[in-house]
């Protein structure tokens, strides 16, 4: 059953092959064997799962036939669950349980999906290897001495450990598309704005997008389909139509003009994961596509844009943990001073603590215009970058990372080094674009992953150029080995 | 030396929006603590703002009133800085482009004289909490029901020249914003409050001098109190040949005196940056216009109208054209009695006298506007005199009835009676004799004099209900019948 995409599980389902409580059980069960060997989830809510499998079977029976009831999954531990703990990866939240869904969780839960857990991640999202979390890292199920990426990195080894079939994910500068890479899954950021960031924790608000993580496109697709939406509650979410992301897989790639920015292929791109991106990019052209040079002129400014912008965002993000309301605050606080520093010297790890500090200072006065300022105004220059290129071509493609999975503890100690990990993804936050990874092959083993880049709420684009990948490839249907069994 | 005072105001008024600016949450005044915080109040993990639109209105209702500019693109910032009762770590506040610009409005002062007073800018933003210090042992309690709510904060330029300039331009704006109806104006509820920023300078000097900010002072008489003292204080620093240090300082209502918060040196750096979670609030001009259609009559045209239609003076049309429900209550009266300038010194110095000695709000008042009415057409019919007129308003206060059946009651009716007014003259004449021939010798002028007296022994002797033109008429005849008599 955990090799089955959820398209064939929600087929099974209907059909009575196999009962949603069956499935739980099953998957249950596998994380209960196997999630020592990854670390992959916070929380495990078996009690929940199971009575949410058991509605679910009872919806079924009366026929309903949602494409989602009955589904296993599980929600990155940054979305807010009313009545299990929501950590976000932090000594701070350790203790939080929300009262409230975020509108992700809700809409999924009245999609009859079944939740599983809570993923582990990067603390408060802030990290590209998961080995910032509290909680401890995440290990790729294809080499557990590596990381899985971050800061979605449980749910991208949870997806591809198939622990569960599907996970949602968070992305501020990568975060879904860079664990998706790293563990040989599909994962989509949306265009900022398409899925409600209400109940999601903020780590940087102009930035954040949550988006699905599955196997294949087609289960990007339906889970989506779920979430996508405008939502009162979320001021920046946008009230553009939603489509049936589904509709449009099929679209032979006959006519489609793929744009590879010189950028993405040039120095700092590992020479094997080069390969396997030209390798996905000329199956694309077999299939109809015509690949055309094009340039980002301003990529290498969205390293420092992001650095700035992030933190500077995260730092008042932040301010909110303070010990006062929930969350931790430490023992004896002699005053109100006390209270404060040491709640957030306690509650907080090292990363959190150092972007809080460059975010702090990116937004002093007397810093702002030559820091704040002038990252908004490259920020404009690099969206105006991708503009430009989507007047001749219909999607951008590159590599996810400049190379596979790195090693546990190889990065921990050069915070920028670790940053620039994320030198082909940041772009597309900064821009407020559509992204995806998808599976493209491997280098020694390890999963590489092609980014396909789109325009404004053009979604059904990407997950159909994904999609007829997939239908002309089998990268994505490639299993790690199973670790213990 | 002479000082110029110079003061600019700055106000936050809370706006009566049923919820809070960016929550459902319910803005209601004196709920128990916490229980009008909803989890975006509570800066919960994950929670959003979203923008009351009738907040958005209240303020360029307030705009329109001051004939300002208003940004038809404004745009939140957060306001960074740590304290209990603020829970995000942050206000959403408009810092570099605020929803009104520009505008002014008229300040009327005692002597007759009006002066002009810039508004700098007005800008949305949010409350914080309050946080308890009493009743709770060494402890802080925070009580997160106001956090959110709508406040719009009101800048003036600092064209106010003294601590009656300062009162009265918070009235005039008091009157404002109350005729507008964006909020209820109650400073005693925290519902208006002023921060004073004032500097003294030689007078004649251009330059401006350093400033003190004094804090949060919430009613009309402690800012004219914190005005004289903060006045006093800079004069003896810069007499002293001192120097004004700029910081902020508490008005301490108890111990009248204001002193020193923090110093601007110390002043936190609150790391201003545009809202992400917010997009700018962008407004259409036929919005605006349409707004601008509905707006009720304001008080300078109020004033105006009053002064043309029903003949009132300056001063008069101020007080009464200031505040809507007294305006309101006069105009009920002056059409209810049919003499505008009756009805206007009823209500200004009986009505709103008792409403002072009792400490009442308008709406408290036990005698209602056409109650008042009916008294004052009793006068104006000659039925009661309008001394007896304050006695039967004293008892309509009291609750005793309506002013018909109280003049009924005590039998108040006015002596119009001709021939037992003429009875009461002859008696009072047959009974004076020493005082008539006094008057029947004096010359004009003293004899007015003299018959004021025949007058209140008249009066006396009806219980002062004869109808007193009637009374000086038959006197006056009676008075000389008796002259002529004496002469034969």
């Amino acid at each position: 059953m955990h090799d089955l995409s959820v398209a064939a599980l929600a087929l099974g389902l209907r059909n009575r092959d196999f009962s949603s409580t069956e499935l739980t059980q099953h998957c249950l069960q596998r994380i209960r064997a196997l999630d020592p060997h990854y670390n992959s989830f916070i929380s495990v809510d078996e009690v929940g799962a199971l009575d949410a499998a058991r509605q679910a079977d009872a919806r079924l029976a009366a026929g309903e036939t949602a494409p989602l009831l009955g589904i296993p999954l599980a929600h990155k531990d940054i979305f807010c669950t009313s009545g299990l703990r929501t950590s976000c990866g932090s000594k701070m939240l350790d203790n939080f349980i929300p009262p409230y869904d975020a509108t992700v969780t809700r809409r999924l839960r009245d999609a009859g999906t079944v939740l599983l857990g809570k993923t582990n991640m990067d603390e408060f999202a802030m990290g590209s290897s998961s080995e910032t979390s509290f909680y401890g890292s995440s290990r790729n199920p294809w080499d557990t001495s590596r990381v899985p990426g971050g800061s979605s990195g449980g749910s991208a080894a949870a997806v591809a450990a198939r622990l569960v079939p599907l996970a949602t994910g968070t992305d501020t500068g990568g975060s879904i598309r860079q664990p998706a890479s790293f563990c040989g899954i599909t994962g989509l950021k949306p265009t900022y704005g398409r899925v409600s960031r209400l109940g999601m924790v903020a780590y940087a608000s102009s930035l954040d997008q949550g988006g699905p993580m599955a196997r294949t496109a087609e289960d990007c697709a339906l889970l989506l389909n779920a979430i996508a939406g405008f939502d009162p509650q979320d001021s920046t979410s946008s009230e553009q139509p939603v489509e049936d992301y589904t509709a449009q897989l099929a679209q032979p790639l006959s006519g489609l003009r793929i744009g590879l920015p010189r950028e993405y292929f040039g120095e700092g791109l590992e020479q094997a994961t080069g390969e396997r991106v030209r390798a996905a990019l000329a199956l694309l052209e077999l299939q109809g596509a015509t690949l055309v040079d094009i340039t980002l002129p301003h990529t290498g400014l969205s390293i420092p844009t992001y650095y700035i912008i992030a933190p500077a965002e995260a730092s008042t993000n932040l301010s909110r943990y303070d010990g006062v309301r929930y969350g931790h605050r430490c023992e004896n606080p002699r005053n109100l001073h006390d209270l404060y520093t040491r709640s957030r010297q306690e509650g907080f790890g090292e990363e959190v603590k150092r972007r809080i500090l460059v975010g702090t200072y990116a937004l002093s006065a007397g810093y702002y215009d030559a820091y704040y300022r002038k990252a908004q105004q490259v920020r404009r220059l690099i969206r105006q970058d991708f503009l430009d290129a989507f007047t001749d071509v219909d999607v951008i493609a590159g590599p996810t990372t400049p190379g596979p999975a790195f090693g546990l503890g190889a990065k921990t100690s050069d915070p920028v080094s670790m940053y620039l990990e994320d030198v082909y993804t940041l772009a597309v936050n900064l821009a407020g674009l559509p992204a995806m990874s998808v599976p493209a092959g491997q280098v020694n083993g390890l999963p590489v992953g092609l980014q396909l880049i789109g325009q404004h709420f053009d979604e059904s684009r990407l997950l159909n150029v994904a999609h007829q990948l997939q239908q002309a490839s089998d990268w994505h249907l490639q299993l790690p080995p199973e670790a213990g069994l | 030396m002479n000082w110029e005072v110079v003061i600019g105001l700055e106000v936050h008024l809370q706006l009566a929006t049923e919820s809070k600016i960016f929550s459902g949450a319910a803005t209601r005044f004196g709920a128990e603590p916490n229980t009008q915080a909803c989890a975006v109040d509570l800066a919960m993990p994950g929670m959003l703002p979203v923008l009351n639109e009738q907040a958005v209105r209240y303020a360029v209702m307030f705009g329109l009133g001051i004939g300002a500019e208003i940004g038809l693109r404004s745009v939140f910032d957060r306001k960074n800085y740590f304290y209990p009762d603020l829970p995000k770590g942050y206000q959403i506040s408009q810092f570099q482009e605020p929803i009104v610009g520009r505008g002014h409005f008229d300040i009327q002062l005692e002597d007759g004289s009006v002066r002009r007073i810039g508004i700098t800018r007005a800008h949305l933003e949010e409350d914080a909490g309050k946080s308890l210090h009493e009743d709770f042992h060494d402890q802080t309690g925070i009580d997160l029901n106001r956090a959110g709510t709508p406040l719009l904060e009101i800048v003036s330029e600092p064209d106010l020249r003294s601590a009656e300039e300062a009162v009265a331009y918070l009235k005039t704006l008091h009157s404002l914003v109350t005729s507008l109806g964006i909020s209820d104006g109650n400073m005693a509820e925290g519902s208006m409050r002023c921060d004073i920023n004032l500097s003294l300078r030689p007078a004649g000097s251009e330059t401006l001098g350093t400033r003190a900010e004094i804090k949060n002072v919430n009613s009309f008489r402690f800012v004219e109190k914190a005005i004289h003292h903060e006045v006093e204080r800079q004069a003896d620093i810069l007499e002293s040949g001192g120097k004004v240090v700029q910081e902020t300082r508490l008005y301490d209502a108890d111990r009248d005196e204001t002193r020193s918060m923090r110093s601007k040196e110390v002043a936190n750096d609150y790391r201003y940056f545009p809202e992400p979670d917010l997009l700018p609030v962008v407004i259409e001009q036929s919005w605006v216009d349409s707004i601008r259609a509905s707006l009720p009559e304001l008080p300078a045209a109020r004033r105006e109208r009053f002064i043309a239609d029903y003949g009132l003076g300056a001063y008069d049309a101020t007080v009464l054209a200031a505040e809507r429900p007294l305006a309101e209550f006069y105009e009920a009266v002056a059409k209810g009695c049919g003499d505008a300038k009756i009805a206007a010194n009823w209500v200004q110095v009986e009505l709103l006298g008792q409403l002072n000695r009792n400490d009442l709000q308008l709406s408290e008042s036990p005698v209602h506007a056409p109650a008042l009415a009916v008294l004052l057409q009793r006068i104006l019919d000659g039925s009661i005199s309008g001394k007896i007129g304050k006695q039967v308003f004293e008892a309509m206060w009291a609750g005793e009835g309506d002013a018909d059946s109280i003049i009924e009651a005590r039998g108040l009716r006015q002596v119009s009676d001709s021939s037992a007014l003429r009875a009461m003259v002859a008696e009072v004449i047959r009974d004076n004799p020493e005082q008539v021939q006094q008057y029947l010798a004096a010359d004009e002028g003293r004899r007015k004099k003299l018959s004021g007296f025949f007058v209140g022994q008249i009066m006396k002797l009806s219980r002062g209900q004869a109808n007193p033109q009637m009374v000086s008429n038959l006197l006056n005849e009676q008075l000389a019948d008796a002259g002529k008599n004496g002469d034969t």
